[in-house]
């Protein structure tokens, strides 16, 4: 099993790219999916920064795919994503939209944000080409078990997700803009303002959710921190984990030490929530997303 | 003449439907495969054969949502509703998840394909693969568009189109929504439910009257006023120093006067939410709806008064058709 660093899917801005793609050169990590996933409006701030951060992984020894957008409405949205089959990377599949664009034949990576429930719509991707999945974080463990069984027998890699702030829903409304009551055309780009998403309370102060442009996020960490031996005997290859502020290079080494059983998961369950974050792992054992497998040990 | 399709969450609201004008009903059977999976709602296969021939004897087609995506490891069971569904002379099923679209195409070359609004297929790239791919014949485009870009897409595609125009609103994009699961366990993509009531519970605390979704409070309004029920995106909730409706207001959708510019749009049919409604709710909106698309048809205004009735005392949007609610 081994490690993969999703797309970011907060608004960075370029200087806070380049910093990151650099600090995962030397992260155990084994292939990174970069690009704009969530809204085309922010690519122009920080797209000149994609070739350099390409580069610097292809040279450290990484594999790379670039992402597409996980809603694709505009004209310019659909240019982009035809634009993305000429990178030369693999394109990772976030809108069923991008594989109009991807050859027939030509290997793609499809992400959590495509609907892979059953063996059919895997059966269907590995004929078009696809040779990594990884799972919506939605799924049951018992569902994982079968898909990850049935990605040995097509050729698909299946990974399943590690580590990040839940990506629960994507909508055509941008909530940052109306939380500051504007339109999505005059954003103002806002959202770059809460670069782990900005966070959404219940009237009793829970807490809750988190808003992310036109995304709406789980506000506790889901982590698999107790999950890593059951993804295994599954099948899983590899874990997801998901950009956030902080020493992230630190945090792939962690989850890299859980994997190679040099660390426990109560250790790491301990240092993710040392500075009082909350942790959930529900979606795949428990009765609810929200749920915290830690809880019961 | 734009088709009206109308929802039937039982035989009797069938009935009703096609009575009061629907040129199509939408149905499922009564099990995990559709959306609307509701306790006491839906069809068994005898009464799907019955509401077909009840149906097609008074000239009106048989819609069958088979749209939610299979569990792994249990495709059968949708493979069978699709089967059943056929056999019953259903006019066409409607399907979102691309290995059930892909074993339909290959097992039932004859039955007519409907992409669901839970596929959230929102651009011409996307709907051309789904036509190329499976031989789909119709899109149910998700509430994400505004009406210009609706007939932009009609102007690169070959399929029909099919728009909701009255009734419950997601604000998500269909489909790809996972709030529920996250607090209850359970979703529309997987068990065809969202916010279920078996995870709601109401509490008296103070002056107010507090709903709750799995643990999380999700309305408080006083006692004896109008409570909403706690659908989790439609919730109050709070940001920073900011308190509100952040998501959606409870409001429903009313498009109904936007219909001669869906029209124009070139839009086949339009659809009305519902399949949880009681019958003569359903006959009402069927009724004014069906008035609506005959004046369209024949040139004339919209006649504002049968629709005005239906959105009294409840909030309605036009939703994603303006590009302001974005």
């Amino acid at each position: 099993m081994d490690l993969t660093v999703g797309p970011n899917f907060f608004f960075w801005d370029a200087a806070a790219v380049r910093q990151f793609y650099r600090s995962l050169a030397n992260a155990p990590v084994a292939r990174v999916v970069l690009g704009e996933v969530i809204c085309s409006k922010r690519l122009p701030f920080w797209q000149d920064e994609i070739p350099q951060a390409v580069e610097t992984l292809v040279a450290a020894g990484k594999q790379v795919a670039i992402t597409s957008l996980a809603l694709i409405t505009l004209r310019r949205e659909r240019r982009q994503t035809a634009d993305l089959a000429g990178m030369g990377l693999p394109v990772e599949v976030n809108d069923l939209s991008a594989l109009a664009h991807v050859p027939e034949g030509t290997p793609f990576w499809v992400g959590p944000l495509v609907n892979v429930y059953n063996e059919g719509s895997l059966r269907w991707l590995a004929r078009r080409g696809a040779t990594r999945v990884c799972l919506p974080p939605e799924l049951p463990l018992a569902s994982v078990t079968v898909l990850a069984q049935a990605g040995q027998e097509l050729g698909i890699a299946v990974e399943a997700w590690g580590h990040g702030k839940l990506p629960l829903a994507i909508s055509g409304r941008c909530y940052h803009a109306r939380l500051h009551d504007r339109a999505k055309d005059n954003c103002q780009f806002v959202c770059g303002e809460d670069p782990d998403g900005r966070d959404v309370e219940t009237l009793d102060g829970q807490k809750f959710l988190a808003v992310n442009g036109v995304q709406t996020l789980s506000q506790s960490t889901a982590s698999m921190a107790w999950q890593v031996e059951p993804l295994r005997d599954a099948g899983v290859t590899a874990l997801r984990l998901s950009p956030e502020t902080g020493d992230f290079a630190a945090l792939c080494a962690s989850y890299s030490d859980r994997i190679a059983g040099r660390l426990s998961a109560a250790d790491l369950s301990a240092r993710l929530q040392s500075g009082g974050r909350r942790l959930s792992d529900g979606f795949l054992t428990g009765a609810a997303g929200m749920e915290w497998s830690g809880n019961r040990v | 003449m734009m088709e009206l399709v109308c929802p039937a969450g039982t035989p009797a609201a069938l009935r009703a439907a096609v009575e009061a004008g629907a040129h199509a009903v939408y149905c499922g059977f009564a099990d995990e495969t559709n959306a609307r999976n509701f306790p006491g709602l839906n069809f068994s296969r005898e009464e799907m054969a019955e509401g077909v021939a009840h149906a097609h004897a008074r000239g009106a087609k048989v819609l069958v949502a088979i749209n939610t995506f299979p569990r792994a490891g249990a495709e059968p069971v949708w493979h069978r509703a699709i089967a059943d569904a056929e056999r019953a002379g259903v006019d066409a099923v409607i399907l979102a998840d691309v290995g059930l679209l892909a074993h339909a195409a290959e097992a039932h070359p004859g039955l007519r394909l409907h992409l669901s609004v839970q596929a959230a297929a929102a651009n011409p790239d996307v709907i051309n693969l789904y036509a190329s791919a499976f031989g789909v014949r119709r899109v149910v485009l998700p509430r994400v568009l505004t009406v210009e870009e609706i007939a932009a897409i009609n102007r690169e595609i070959d399929v029909e189109t099919e728009v909701f125009v009255f009734g419950g609103l997601c604000v998500m994009a269909e489909g790809r929504c996972s709030l529920s699961s996250y607090v209850t366990g359970q979703s529309p993509n997987m068990n065809g439910v969202c916010s279920p009531a078996s995870h709601v519970a109401y509490s008296e605390e103070g002056p107010d009257l507090v709903s709750r979704l799995g643990g999380f409070t999700i309305h408080r309004t006083p006692k004896g006023a109008p409570a909403p029920y706690p659908t989790l995106c439609k919730g109050c909730f709070t940001s920073e120093d900011q308190t509100g409706h952040i998501f959606e207001d409870p409001v429903s959708l009313d498009a109904s006067h936007l219909v001669p510019r869906l029209a124009r749009a070139g839009v086949s049919a339009l659809k009305i939410e519902g399949r949880q409604r009681s019958r003569a709710y359903v006959a009402q909106v069927v009724r004014a709806f069906r008035a609506a698309v005959e004046a369209e048809a024949a040139g004339k205004p919209i006649p504002e008064s049968a629709l005005a009735r239906l959105t009294e005392g409840q909030a309605a949007t036009s939703g994603a058709y303006a590009k302001t609610w974005r």
